[in-house]
């Protein structure tokens, strides 16, 4: 039976139905950022960038930007009502310190433990980043990965055992792929949600490390 | 009558030596202290090693202070982007030392250093690439790594009102790195978009106090 992968958009939306009313969240630059476009407006979600930004705001309309109101991607932004400044030593003061509920990273690749790569392909002639990316992983209470499930060439982005330069160990709590929604838990992978007409042991052929399903 | 403002921005910046560790305020180009800048580029101290989260945006600030070639090592967290490509010469060029540092343990470091921290233990990195050949210990069953503070001869940096006992305020997200550096740096020069007289900054809004503050000079600005 044939299915369709989500689309980009679809990945972010489908994990903008997951960010409860009332956390405190931290949407890594590229495609998580856009989360914010989805995110329930009835909700109060409090979203926080590493700059020193709490309660961000969307967009500014054109003519509106401030260059000192930027978000982590150093895109323009607003700050609600109730929203506040401060330095980076409080700011990595939430993310490190757990008081972050959720933050979404993209990934190059993450390991059945939940290991993540997200920051370095290794290669020796690339300029290294790091940015706040490892104090997110092992700092916010709940790490979700949105990504890809397998690259271009059809190589799975979840793995046994990452061979990217590690951002993390153990870290990821959920990953959102085009194909499915998996969690990683103490006894393994667990998919929560496929695309329709995909069947377990097809996702399972896409990715190199063992999947089980939710039992019903 | 103590007053740390300066009418010459020049005056302020010629301290500056060949050699010293500058810490650069400014998240992109957000905070950066622009005139602070140029006026340490027409300085022309050299062999500096610069301390900012990234590696200069564009052909301005840093960027330009990377492409005077004054810079002999930068301490970063964010350094490739899509407009870093001073920095991205010279670091094909192997004419600049780059220490990466995860965003978090650079403001730790630079928090220790100003708290008068021996050390800390954090928890970031730990099992990656850049915590290798460094200590670690594992507490309470979560590992961590061992860093030291980062310390500067000099920090510039940008906020938006101060008066002449150095007392400042910031404006948005233009905070960022500029109230930890002050306090990690034996001279602090701050620019800022207005001097305020004494006492006009409430109490209760000051956010770095003037006791970490050396010079204030203003520049003409947002």
């Amino acid at each position: 039976m044939a299915y369709q992968r989500l689309t980009r958009e679809q990945i972010v939306q489908r994990v903008a139905q997951d960010i409860p009313e009332g956390s405190y969240v931290n949407l890594g630059i590229g495609l998580p950022t856009k989360i914010a476009n989805y995110l329930d407006a009835d909700k109060e979600i409090f979203l926080q960038s590493e700059n020193g930004v709490l309660g961000m705001g969307p967009a500014p309309a054109k003519g509106e930007e401030d260059s000192d109101l930027i978000n982590a991607g150093k895109e323009f932004i607003t700050l609600l009502k109730g929203g506040s400044y401060f330095h980076h030593g409080d700011s990595f003061t939430m993310m490190r310190g757990g008081h972050i509920d959720i933050c979404v990273l993209g990934a190059f690749q993450v390991a059945e433990n939940g290991d993540l790569a997200n920051w370095h392909t290794g290669s020796p002639d690339a300029i290294p980043a790091v940015g706040g990316a490892m104090d997110l992983a092992i700092g916010a209470r709940n790490v979700f990965v949105t990504m890809e499930h397998v690259t271009k060439n059809g190589e799975s982005k979840i793995v046994k055992n990452c061979s990217y330069p590690l951002t993390g160990m153990a870290c990821v709590n959920r990953i959102y792929t085009d194909l499915a929604v998996i969690d990683v838990t103490p006894t393994g992978l667990v998919v929560a949600e496929m695309v329709p007409g995909l069947t377990l042991d097809e996702l399972q052929k896409l990715t190199d490390a063992p999947l089980s399903i939710a039992s019903l | 009558m103590i007053d740390k403002t300066s009418a010459s921005i020049e005056e302020a910046i010629k301290q500056i030596t060949d050699g010293s560790t500058v810490m650069i305020g400014g998240f992109g180009t957000a905070g950066q202290p622009a005139e602070l800048i140029d006026a340490l580029i027409a300085h022309g101290a050299k062999e500096l090693t610069v301390v900012n989260n990234n590696a200069g945006n564009g052909e301005h600030g840093l960027a330009a202070l990377l492409k005077a070639g004054q810079v002999r090592k930068i301490i970063c967290s964010f350094p490739r982007q899509s407009d870093s490509y001073e920095f991205d010469k010279l670091y094909y060029a192997k004419k600049i030392e780059l220490e990466l540092v995860p965003q978090g343990n650079l403001a730790a470091r630079i928090q220790a250093a100003g708290a008068g921290l021996g050390a800390i233990y954090t928890p970031t990195g730990y099992g990656t690439l850049l915590a290798e050949g460094k200590e670690s210990k594992v507490i309470h069953n979560k590992g961590y790594v061992l860093e030291y503070p980062i310390h500067a001869d000099f920090a510039l940096i940008k906020a938006f009102k101060g008066d002449r006992w150095g007392n400042l305020t910031y404006r948005m997200s233009a905070r960022n790195f500029g109230p930890i550096m002050a306090t990690a740096a034996k001279c602090t020069i701050a620019q800022v978009n207005e001097i305020v007289p004494l006492g006009n900054i409430d109490p209760e809004h000051v956010i770095t106090p003037g006791i970490f503050v050396k010079h204030v000079v203003a520049v003409k600005g947002k």
